[in-house]
C-alpha cells in the first residue's frame, strides 16, 4: 500500500525513524564533534577578542565644567590642566595598561545643569570615574549623586562642600584644610595678630555668594579667636557696580583691618574704590578671589602694593614642587591659543593635581572598583604638583595650606614681573615663607 | 554712623552711577520704549561694545571712551542690519511678539558664545589715565572711572532729547511710536525710521559697553547683570520718555548709593525694585509715562 504522508511522519522529520547503518551514524558523530570545536573555538577566539578589546579600551573620566558663564574664566584653565594630566599619562602608557579618555560638559556655571550631566556622564558615556565641576556651587549638587551611586569624587575647590554629608569618598584639591571656613583666613588673621602694634578693629565684607559667606563665618570665628572687635560686617550683592559707597562706609569706622571675601569683579571694584577713597587701614585683602588672575593683577598694577590675601602658588623658591615647571611650560603654550590665564598659577596647577591622585591611586589600588580607590586616597600620601597631598576625614586636606602672599613692589602693568620671585611674597605659612610682610598697608604703597 | 559727610557723599556716587545707568538704558528706552521692539540682547550689545574697546586699548592703547566714539558708526550699521533681519522674519508678519523675543535671545547668546571663543572666558580690563584716581571738592570725592562715563552717559541723554525733539529723523521716530498709519499717509516709510532708531540704540549700547569697561572687569557673560536693571529703569521712567530714564536711573543709583552706605549694600538691589513696585502702582505707565 502506498503511503505517500509516512514520508513526512514525526519519525522520519526527527530521523528516529528505522535505524540507519553504523557507517552514516560515525559520520554524523564526527560532524557532530566537528561542531561543537568549531563553536568551542570561535567562542575561545571571541573571548580573548574581547579581552584584547577591554584592555585597549580607555578608562572613561568624565566631567562637567564651566567653559561659559561666570566661573569659566576658572573652569576653561582647569579642563585645559586636566586634559595635559591626561596626556602626561597616555604618553607615559595609560593607566593599568589602559589610556585615559577625558568626557566633559559645560555645566555654563549653572547647578541646574549638573544632575543631568553627571547622569549622562554615568549612564550614556559609562565613565569610570568622575571629578567635579570648579566651585563650591557647582559641587554642591553633585554631592546627593555621587553619594546614592557611592562613587569617588575629586573636588576642584570647593569650599566646605562636605561639612553637612560626611560623605567618606569625597576628596577635594583645594588646600583649605580639615576645617575650610576657620583654616581658609587663619594665615591673614596670624599675620595680623603677630604685628607691633597690635591691630585692634576689623571690617569684615564680602558678597551674597557662596564662598564669601563661608569665607566670613570663618573670619567671624577667627576674630572671636584673635581677640580684635567687629566694627563692620555687611554683605553686597555679586552685581553691585559701584563700590565706592562701601569702601566710603567702612573708611567712616576707621577699622585697623579689612577682610574682603569677593570674587574677580568685586575684587577688582574693591580694591579701586578703596583707592579712590582713600581707605588706608593697616592690612587689607584676606579673601579676595580674583587678584591672583593675570589679567587682574596686570590691570591693578601697583594698587595691589601691600594687599595681603589668601593664594595657592606664587613663583617663589620655596613653592617649586617637581613636575611644576613642566606644568607651566605646558598649560602656558596652550593658554595663549585658548585666550584664558596666561600664567596660571591659581587653578591649573591644582586641578592637574587631583587628575593626578586620581590616577596615582587608581594605579596604587590597582583596581577601577570605587571604594577600593577612595580607600586608597583616604590612606596615602601622594607627590603632586603642587607638593604632598594627604587627606583628611572629611576628605579635605589633612593639614591646611592656603597661602597669605602680599603684593610688594609691583610697577606699572608688565605681566612679565609676575613671573618672577619677589611681587607676591609668601607669608604664610611658615613652611613655605619666602619673605616679610610689610606693615602697616600704606608702607607698601610707597 | 550717619554724618552729613557720608550723605553727601552717598548721593553724589548716588548720581555719578545713574549717569551711567542712563547710558546703558538710553537705548532699550529707544527701542523698547519708543518701537515697541522686546530687544533682551541689548546688554550683550553693550559687552559687545565693552570687547571693541578693550581690543582697542590693548592692541593700540587707544582710550576706550574714544574707541567707543569712534566706533558707534560700525555698531549703528549692525543695529540696522539686525532690524532688517528682524523685520523681514518676524515683524512683517505680525509675528515678532514671542518668536521675535526668542530671536533676540538667540542672538543674545549668539553674541555671549562669539565672545567666549573669540576672546576665551578670563576677565577684561582697561587702562586709561583716569581710572583709580579721584579729586576732592569740599569733601566729596569722586572718582574719575564714575565721573567720566557719567559726564559721558549725560552727553548721550541730552544728545538723543535733542534728535527726537528737533531733528525731522527724530520726530519721525517720535512718529512710528504713536501712530505708523498716519506716518505711512504722511509719506514716510515707517521700516526706515526704525531701522535708524534701532541703528542708534545698538550705537548707544555699544558707547554704554565702553563706559562699563571703564567701570568695572567684563566677561561675556556679565551681560546677564544688566538686563533686569535696564528694562527696570526703562519701565519706571515711562516707556519712550528719554527724560524719564535718566530721572530713573539716578533714582536707582541714588537709592542703591544710600543703601550701600548706610544701611547695609545687600538692600540696595532690592529697595531699588521696590521703588520700581511702588512708582508702577502710583503710576502704571512709569514716572513720564504717558
Amino acid at each position: 500500500m502506498n503511503r505517500p504522508w509516512t514520508r513526512f511522519a514525526p519519525q522520519a522529520v526527527a530521523g528516529l525513524g528505522p535505524r540507519r547503518p553504523r557507517r552514516a551514524c560515525a559520520t554524523w558523530r564526527l560532524l557532530g564533534w566537528a561542531l561543537v570545536g568549531a563553536v568551542a573555538g570561535t567562542l575561545a577566539l571571541a573571548g580573548a577578542g574581547v579581552f584584547v578589546a577591554r584592555a585597549a579600551d580607555p578608562i572613561k573620566i568624565g566631567l562637567g565644567i564651566a567653559l561659559t558663564g561666570g566661573l569659566s574664566a576658572n573652569g576653561k584653565p582647569a579642563l585645559m590642566a586636566i586634559q595635559i594630566w591626561k596626556d602626561d599619562v597616555n604618553k607615559k602608557g595609560g593607566l593599568l595598561g589602559r589610556p585615559v579618555e577625558l568626557i566633559s560638559y559645560d555645566d555654563q556655571t549653572n547647578p541646574a545643569t549638573v544632575p543631568g550631566i553627571y547622569t549622562k556622564l554615568l549612564e550614556v558615556d559609562k565613565v569610570d570615574f568622575v571629578i567635579s565641576g570648579y566651585g563650591t556651587n557647582l559641587i554642591a549638587p553633585l554631592m546627593p549623586i555621587a553619594m546614592e551611586r557611592k562613587l569617588t569624587i575629586m573636588g576642584i575647590l570647593g569650599l566646605a562642600n562636605n561639612e553637612k554629608y560626611k560623605y567618606p569618598n569625597y576628596f577635594q584639591i583645594q588646600p583649605s584644610g580639615p576645617d575650610p571656613e576657620a583654616n581658609w583666613a587663619t594665615g591673614f588673621f596670624e599675620i595680623a595678630a603677630k604685628q607691633n602694634p597690635k591691630p585692634q578693629t576689623i571690617a569684615l565684607v564680602g558678597a551674597d555668594a557662596e564662598y564669601p559667606r563661608h569665607a566670613i563665618a570663618g573670619a567671624r570665628e577667627l576674630v572671636k579667636k584673635f581677640g580684635f572687635k567687629t566694627v563692620y560686617d555687611k554683605s553686597y550683592p555679586p552685581s553691585t557696580v559701584d563700590y565706592t559707597p562701601i569702601a566710603r562706609a567702612i573708611k567712616a569706622v576707621n577699622p585697623d583691618i579689612v577682610f574682603v571675601a569677593s570674587y574677580p569683579p568685586d575684587s577688582v571694584g574693591m580694591v579701586r574704590a578703596s583707592h579712590e577713597v582713600g581707605l588706608q587701614p593697616k592690612i587689607f585683602g584676606g579673601g579676595m578671589v580674583g587678584l591672583q588672575f593675570t589679567t587682574v593683577m596686570t590691570s591693578l598694577g601697583p594698587m595691589l602694593n601691600g594687599i595681603v590675601n589668601y593664594d595657592f602658588w606664587a613663583p617663589e623658591q620655596t613653592m617649586m614642587f617637581p613636575g611644576i615647571k613642566e606644568f607651566f611650560a605646558e598649560y602656558q603654550k596652550r593658554a595663549k591659543e585658548a585666550g584664558v590665564d596666561p600664567l596660571g598659577y591659581y587653578l591649573p596647577p591644582y586641578a592637574y593635581s587631583a587628575a593626578q591622585i586620581l590616577g596615582l591611586a587608581i594605579e596604587g589600588s590597582k583596581s577601577l572598583d570605587q571604594h577600593k580607590v577612595a580607600d586608597y586616597i583616604r590612606s596615602n600620601e601622594f607627590s603632586t604638583i603642587v607638593g604632598k597631598v594627604r587627606f583628611g576625614a572629611n576628605g579635605e586636606w589633612a593639614k591646611s595650606r592656603v597661602l597669605q602672599v602680599q603684593y610688594q613692589g609691583v610697577k606699572g602693568s608688565d605681566v612679565e614681573q609676575f613671573r618672577v620671585p619677589g611681587k607676591k611674597v609668601v607669608l604664610y605659612p611658615d613652611e613655605f615663607k619666602s619673605g616679610n610682610v610689610i606693615y602697616p598697608y600704606s608702607a607698601a604703597q610707597k | 554712623m550717619f554724618s552729613w559727610d557720608l550723605l553727601a557723599n552717598a548721593v553724589v556716587a548716588g548720581m555719578l552711577l545713574g549717569g551711567f545707568y542712563a547710558a546703558v538704558s538710553l537705548g532699550v528706552s529707544l527701542t523698547f520704549g519708543l518701537l515697541d521692539i522686546v530687544n533682551i540682547a541689548h546688554p550683550a550689545f553693550v559687552i559687545l561694545g565693552a570687547y571693541a574697546a578693550y581690543v582697542m586699548n590693548s592692541s593700540y592703547g587707544l582710550d576706550p571712551i574714544l574707541t567707543g566714539v569712534l566706533l558707534t558708526p560700525v555698531f549703528y550699521g549692525l543695529g540696522a542690519g539686525v532690524y532688517r533681519i528682524y523685520y523681514a522674519s518676524f515683524e512683517r508678519r505680525g509675528e515678532e511678539s514671542l518668536r521675535g523675543l526668542v530671536f533676540f535671545f538667540g542672538l543674545l547668546f549668539i553674541i555671549e558664545v562669539g565672545l567666549s571663543l573669540k576672546y576665551g572666558v578670563d576677565y577684561r580690563l582697561v587702562e586709561a589715565a583716569y581710572i583709580g584716581r579721584s579729586i576732592d571738592l569740599g569733601g566729596v570725592g569722586i572718582a574719575f572711572r564714575l565721573l567720566v562715563p557719567c559726564v559721558v552717559g549725560l552727553l548721550m541723554t541730552l544728545a538723543l532729547h535733542l534728535f527726537l525733539s528737533r531733528t525731522f529723523y527724530g520726530r519721525a521716530v517720535m512718529g512710528v511710536s504713536q501712530d505708523q498709519v498716519a506716518l505711512r499717509l504722511m509719506g514716510a516709510n515707517p521700516v526706515r525710521i526704525k531701522t535708524i532708531a534701532f541703528g542708534i540704540g545698538i550705537a548707544a549700547a555699544s558707547l554704554a559697553g565702553a563706559l562699563l569697561i571703564t567701570i568695572s572687569p567684563v566677561v561675556p557673560s556679565t551681560d546677564r547683570d544688566y538686563i533686569g536693571r535696564v528694562f527696570a529703569i526703562t519701565v519706571l521712567g515711562g516707556l519712550g520718555s528719554i527724560g524719564g530714564t535718566l530721572v530713573a536711573s539716578i533714582i536707582l543709583g541714588i537709592a542703591e548709593s544710600l543703601m550701600a552706605t548706610f544701611f547695609g549694600p545687600s538692600w540696595s538691589l532690592a529697595v531699588s525694585f521696590g521703588i520700581l513696585l511702588l512708582a508702577l502702582a502710583v503710576r502704571p505707565a512709569g514716572l513720564f509715562g504717558r
